[in-house]
């Protein structure tokens, strides 16, 4: 019988930091499209190194991860930009150009499907820049177009770092700890905004959370890594809060 | 016990600063000797200096008229001269920094060319460019853009390396290849600091490159030399006063809008 196919697959996969820091141990996984995972792990389990493999931000030195059946690991140069142009990301401290435009900001998430000498000259195209209004819409920040990125709060930071994923029309949303440095009233907005883009659009959305009912609230589905191990995966309608305490569980505690 | 660390006796006695401050004055008191400066002479012609002094006391005015020319021809120098210094140096300071560039090689290799540039002394830049083109101030020009490109590159590169990572991390996140990175998310964190360094290194320019004529490279200094070699000190007056004028402005106006920038 033929099962479905994973959206992302990973075999076996390791990391080993040029310093020798095991960053991921034979990692077996798949994600299939459409899931909402959110990734738990002690701080140092490997979860931004995980998501960071996933659009080759961080090299493997082992195994191999295949996107749509295909193997990422031979991708280079333009090939390696298309296939992160439809991989959207979002960070904790948002990285948005502090010094440009919002607007800017926003377009910035579609210059990987320009030529460079357009994209350089700054032109996009008026559908791009409607979309661009419509994105920062979805996030209630229509107002701030004009506005320098440095003038708005965090959380404002972080919904224009939405709106930038948005842009990129992206099948997968990677998040690394986007909420780790907002208040808790911003952080739902923003994990609303997110679970949104993946009820509407079917985007593939993978979370590092640090908390534990965050992780609960938003999830299809828990992974849990401990030195870079993946030691816990389980739809939420199995998961059970006992669970956490193995992944949560000290490293030297279960030696 | 919630004592302060004792401080080591090398630390309770400032002995590294007592130790450095002797040794800077030995070096100082023997090359001075070794130079075979001679202080007596120094106050001795003083005296000279006042004469000298004296005799510029009545500035040449009808003179102005001839040093607005070059005094012009010497701003323009050095425009011209930090323009093209400034845009050679632009990609040479994105391929010297470290945040940019992971190759050691190309990193090694540009900084290597840029150490080079930069040794070379700026009088000896003029006297070779007027040897290559020629008496004028083409060879002033190009003596500035050199000296501006090893000023520039150097500054630039420095500030490319302070810039926020963050962004440049999401903009590879999102398929930019290297140009978009430096225009998106580069350029917007470095373009007022690269003004100012313009400006700053204009400011410079103009300086220099009154006393570049002096070698031929064209400008006010070739009216300095020539004035100063026919003992004509009132015109030598209106000379330094008409460059102190225009330093001061060129300063100032490049102050204020370096303040502005930053
Ligand atoms: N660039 C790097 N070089 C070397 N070691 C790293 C690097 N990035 C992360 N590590 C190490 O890899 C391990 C996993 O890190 P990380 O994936 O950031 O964990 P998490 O995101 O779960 O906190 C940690 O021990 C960390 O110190
Ligand atoms: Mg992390």
């Amino acid at each position: 019988m033929m099962t479905k196919q994973p959206l992302i697959s990973f075999k076996n996969v390791s990391k080993i930091y040029n310093n020798g820091t095991v960053g991921l141990k034979k990692v077996n996984l798949d994600i299939f499209q459409g899931e909402f995972v959110v990734i738990v792990g002690l701080s140092g389990a490997g979860k931004s190194t995980l998501l960071r493999t996933i659009n080759k931000m961080h090299n493997i030195t082992d195994g191999d991860i295949t996107i749509n059946g295909e193997s990422i690991t031979p991708l280079k140069g333009k090939k390696l930009c298309k296939l992160r142009s439809c991989i959207g990301m979002i960070f904790q401290n948002f990285n948005l150009v502090k010094r440009s435009s919002v607007l800017r900001n926003v377009l910035i998430g579609r210059v990987g499907y320009y030529p460079t000498w357009k994209s350089v000259l700054g032109i996009f195209s008026p559908e791009d820049k409607k979309k661009a209004a419509t994105a920062l819409q979805r996030v209630n920040l229509a107002e701030k177009i004009y506005a320098r990125a440095d003038e708005l709060s965090g959380g404002q930071q972080q919904r224009v770092a939405i709106a930038r994923v948005f842009m990129q029309n992206p099948k997968i949303i990677l998040a690394d700890e986007p909420v780790a440095s907002l208040d808790p009233l911003t952080t739902n907005a923003i994990m609303d905004d997110l679970k949104n883009l993946n009820r509407e659009f079917k985007m593939t959305v993978i979370v590092n959370l640090h908390s534990v009912p965050l992780a609960l609230k938003y999830a299809d589905r828990i992974i849990g890594l401990r030195a870079g191990e993946l030691v816990y995966d389980k739809t939420i309608t199995e998961v059970s809060e006992q669970d956490f305490k193995t992944i949560y569980q000290e490293e030297g505690a279960i030696r | 016990m919630n004592e302060i660390p004792k401080r080591t006796i090398i630390q309770k006695y400032h002995v590294r600063g007592i130790l450095i401050t002797v040794i800077l004055s030995l070096l100082l008191i023997f090359s001075s000797i070794m130079t075979g400066v001679d202080w007596s002479e120094f106050f001795s012609n003083l005296g000279q200096f006042f004469a000298l002094l004296g005799r510029m006391a009545n500035p040449d005015w009808q003179y102005l008229n001839v040093v607005v020319q070059p005094i012009i021809e010497t701003i323009q120098m050095a425009l011209l001269g930090t323009t093209i210094g400034t845009a050679v140096a632009i990609p040479f300071a994105f391929l010297a920094a470290r945040n940019l560039v992971k190759s050691l090689l190309v990193r090694g290799v540009t900084r290597f060319v840029l150490n080079l540039v930069r040794t070379l002394p700026d009088l000896l830049l003029a006297a070779l460019f007027v040897a290559i083109v020629g008496i004028g101030p083409t060879a002033g020009v190009w003596t500035l853009a050199i000296f501006s490109f090893g000023m520039i590159s150097k500054l630039f590169y420095e500030t490319v390396e302070t810039i926020e990572k963050g962004p440049i991390e999401a903009l590879r996140a999102a398929g930019a290849n290297k140009i978009q990175i430096i225009v998106f998310a580069v350029i917007p964190q470095v373009i007022n600091n690269f003004i100012s360094y313009f400006l700053y290194t204009f400011e410079i320019n103009v300086r220099a490159s009154t006393v570049l004529g002096y070698l031929g490279a064209g400008g006010i200094g070739v009216f300095l030399q020539r004035s100063l070699s026919s003992f004509r000190y009132d015109q030598t007056a209106v000379i330094i006063i008409a460059i102190l004028i225009v330093v001061v402005i060129i300063d100032s106006l490049s102050n204020t809008l370096r303040e502005r920038l930053l």
